[in-house]
């Protein structure tokens, strides 16, 4: 299980590549990265994180996967600090022998780290900032699990 | 205790973090005590159903105990993903 909290950008494909790479205990590798939609005139987003509770909020998600879903590994990595539409803000890689379990595992973990990970993000286009609302559909996903 | 306060709590207050001495016995009186001290801070919490609480950097809700804690944030829902 590895779990990354930076500002720094980071490569996906180069991720996906490591996380797999060398795997004979598993069949299915499922990735998902999420990036900044270019909604209007989206200048910035900047994402805002509470160090210290940030991580140890992954790492429990990340670890309820693993108890839930049969997981050979979990990858977590999230950016915080000012992002550009088409970055990627993060990304989650879930390897499990089958793949419903590899898929499963890394919707839930999206879900719970929507909602569960202290980051807040704020949007800037020309001179207006706003912060972006947690949506009731998001809080209303988790009761799936 | 320290108290943390993230995203707009954090700039309606004008901090970011604060060093307080209580003796509030939950996050509600520590809340109470908060809002009573200035008009930027009963205008943070004036609406608790649109903050969320952490207790020692979990999280918690408004009638938890404080004993023992040593840092609480404030924040609005949360937006990752």
């Amino acid at each position: 299980m590895r779990i990354v909290v930076q500002d720094a950008p980071f490569d996906f494909g180069e991720e996906a590549e490591r996380f797999a790479a060398g795997r004979s205990d598993v069949g299915a590798i499922v990735t998902f990265s999420g990036i900044v939609r270019g909604d209007g005139d989206l200048d910035v987003m900047e994402i805002e994180h509470y160090p210290g509770m940030t991580e140890k909020a992954l790492e429990q998600i990340a670890g309820e996967a693993k108890e839930r879903w049969s997981l050979g590994d979990v990858l977590v990595i999230h950016r915080y600090g000012p992002l550009r539409p088409g970055e990627k803000i993060m990304m989650v890689a879930t390897a499990a022998p089958h793949r419903k379990d590899a898929f499963e595992a890394a919707e839930y973990l999206m879900d719970y780290l929507k909602s569960r990970a202290p980051f807040w993000k704020k949007e800037r286009a020309g001179e207006d900032a706003s912060w972006v609302a947690a949506k009731d559909e998001d809080e209303a996903a988790l009761d799936r699990w | 205790m320290d108290v943390l306060y993230f995203a707009w709590v954090r700039e309606r207050i004008g901090i970011p973090k604060e060093r307080i001495e209580t003796e509030a016995a939950t996050v509600s009186e520590l809340v109470d005590e908060l809002r009573s001290r200035e008009a930027r801070y009963a205008a943070a919490f004036a609406d608790l159903s649109a903050l969320r609480v952490a207790v020692d950097q979990e999280l918690s809700d408004f009638d938890a105990t404080l004993s023992g804690a040593r840092e609480v944030a404030f924040f609005p829902p949360m937006t990752g993903g």
